[in-house]
């Protein structure tokens, strides 16, 4: 044997981030390799910690509310909303039937709005540029509907606990489906550019493949576990929020790799049109905000409640000691449960591979690190 | 809600003070059927107490048995996805500590809580044997609360840096606390605030 030089040392260890374009913030990734294969990585995350969790328990529960905006801020709705429901819960209140309807209609804009971001920012890491221009076209008229009913676009804050803080705005409905009948088309336009692109299928086919096993194991959620084949959505199994009265589908993938997870997407944006129709029946005059006293003060006690954020379940872990301000409260963000599973679908594929896979959990950092 | 006389329902002692103090603990209801009954054949004392508040149940087991039973839970009854690991900090209480584990089953739709009190310096046994998703989670607990898990694989600080000091979460370390050190050598300022 001859004597060994550089070439047989085959591993290489490479550092990728926080400053990357493609990890969708301050996400660091120490990869492994050999030659072009990925054997390991590991991920250093926290860069944008702000102590939300210690934060809320400075705050009184009303307080805090605005915070929660900013640890998933392209879907602070669906923040705002989880944080109102476990509050609402903890103090055995309901919103009333025409604030649950609003609600119902801006969660599911914010959904598309996300998931838009998502396709967007996903498709420019592989190489596709011309979508991004087109879903932040889309995206900007859900963010005027926003911006006309609580006047903020992007941590809007829009929900109170017990209800809404604003009554719709008088062209709301108008708007609301104006955007529903304009917006379907686009999305086969998306998918027109995309689903049978030779070089989007070859780059995203058979691509980190995490199969349904694997997803419970690693808690993961939202459209990862439903493109691995597992028919499940919170907003089915415990509805909250009037969800049950909706007819929508839950799509599925089989193989789940990031193909399905693309795919599952894109029907998760029309099913949320589906939702925001119905919804938009459903409004009737009444009242927007619940009997809710004027300083809350939950009676001891502690809830988890969880609903079906874009990225998978958010969870609200929330502790009374029955003063104004909680005891404790955790959140439980789906992207930070979800990016546990990189190293899984990362390991044995290509360096090529990892930023298409990290695209397709759609993880925001702010709400990883929070 | 109690500095209202009037919707306050549970007031019926005629002589009580004007604003009665809130009940200090959770109002909790005992929870009986067939999941609490088998828990408590199987473990025994090990299981504390079986509740629900607000329609949610929780099991409350001894500090030893959390892993025992989670384990039985995912391999008997179904409870595959564990949700959440959490702590609660009570510094007033001989056992510190309230840890939790949010469990989920796919197959019954259900969803329950295991709760254990530990007490400072206690190393609850890690549940990533059982559940890979707590290895994330249990290195959560320990840099926000300092509650080392024995047997995790990694067990490193996630969130904060490596060489910090301190554990955030816990009610003693102020809001306004942080490493003075830390942020001296690392940031080149005299103080983050």
């Amino acid at each position: 044997m001859a004597e060994k030089t550089f070439l047989d040392s085959t591993e290489l260890v490479l550092n990728m981030g926080p400053q990357h374009p493609s990890t969708h913030g301050v996400l660091r990734v120490i990869l492994k390799l050999d030659g072009e294969k990925i054997i390991g990585t590991d991920c250093v995350i926290g860069y944008l910690h702000r102590g939300v969790e210690k934060i809320a328990e400075n705050r009184t529960y009303a307080m805090f509310a605005p915070y929660v905006d900013r640890m998933d801020y392209v879907a602070a709705v669906s923040n705002g909303l989880g944080y109102c429901l476990a509050v609402e819960k903890l103090l055995n209140i309901e919103a009333p039937p025409r604030a649950q309807v609003t609600r119902v209609i801006l969660t599911e804009l914010n959904r598309i709005a996300s998931h838009l971001l998502w396709l967007g920012t996903h498709a420019l890491d592989i190489g596709a540029t011309t979508p991004l221009f087109y879903v932040m076209r889309e995206r900007e008229e859900i963010l005027n509907i926003f911006e006309k009913y609580c006047g903020a676009r992007l941590t809007t804050h829009a929900f109170r606990i017990g209800g809404l803080q604003y009554e719709l705005y008088e062209e709301f409905e108008a708007d609301v489906l104006r955007f529903c009948d304009w917006f379907l088309p686009r999305v086969d336009e998306y998918e027109e550019l995309l689903t049978e692109n030779r070089i989007w299928v070859d780059r995203l086919k058979g691509v980190g493949i995490l199969n349904a096993e694997d997803c419970k194991a690693y808690g993961v959620t939202g459209p990862v576990l439903r493109a691995a084949g597992v028919e499940w959505d919170l907003r089915r199994a415990q509805p909250y929020s009037g969800y049950q009265q909706y007819e929508f589908k839950i799509p599925t993938g089989q193989n789940g790799d990031t193909y399905d997870r693309y795919l599952v997407r894109m029907e998760e944006m029309r099913q949320s049109v589906r939702i925001i129709r119905q919804a938009v029946e459903r409004i009737e005059p009444g009242p927007i905000m619940a009997k809710v006293p004027k300083v809350l003060k939950p009676p001891p006690g502690e809830v988890y409640v969880s609903i079906e954020a874009p990225k998978g379940e958010l969870g609200y872990f929330v502790v009374s000691d029955g003063s104004t301000q909680p005891y404790r409260v955790r959140v439980r963000p789906p992207s930070f449960v979800n990016l546990q599973a990189l190293d899984k679908m990362a390991r044995g594929g290509l360096i090529a591979d990892i930023v298409a896979i990290i695209g397709t959990f759609d993880i925001v950092l702010g709400e990883i690190d929070r | 809600m109690a500095d209202e006389p009037k919707p306050a329902p549970p007031k019926p002692a005629a002589g009580a003070p004007k604003a009665p103090p809130p009940p200090a603990e959770m109002a909790a209801t005992p929870w009986e059927g067939e999941l609490p009954s088998a828990l408590k054949e199987q473990f025994g004392d090990a299981i504390l107490e079986c509740s629900s508040y607000l329609g949610q149940n929780f099991v409350r087991v001894a500090p030893g048995a959390a892993i025992p039973v989670l384990e039985y839970l995912k391999l008997e009854q179904d409870f595959d996805y564990l949700v959440d690991v959490t702590a609660v900090d009570y510094p007033k209480r001989a056992e510190r500590f309230d840890l939790v584990y949010i469990l989920y089953s796919f197959a019954r739709n259900e969803r329950i809580r295991i709760k254990t009190r530990i007490p400072e310096g206690y190393r609850p046994e890690s549940a990533v044997s059982v559940h890979l998703t707590a290895n994330w989670l249990e290195r959560e607990v320990y840099d926000m609360f300092g509650i080392e898990f024995a047997n995790h694989p990694d067990l490193r600080r996630i969130l904060m840096p490596d060489d910090w000091q301190g554990h955030p979460l816990r009610k003693d370390y102020s809001i306004l606390q942080m490493d003075q050190r830390w942020v001296q050598e690392n940031l080149g300022i005299e103080s983050g605030q």
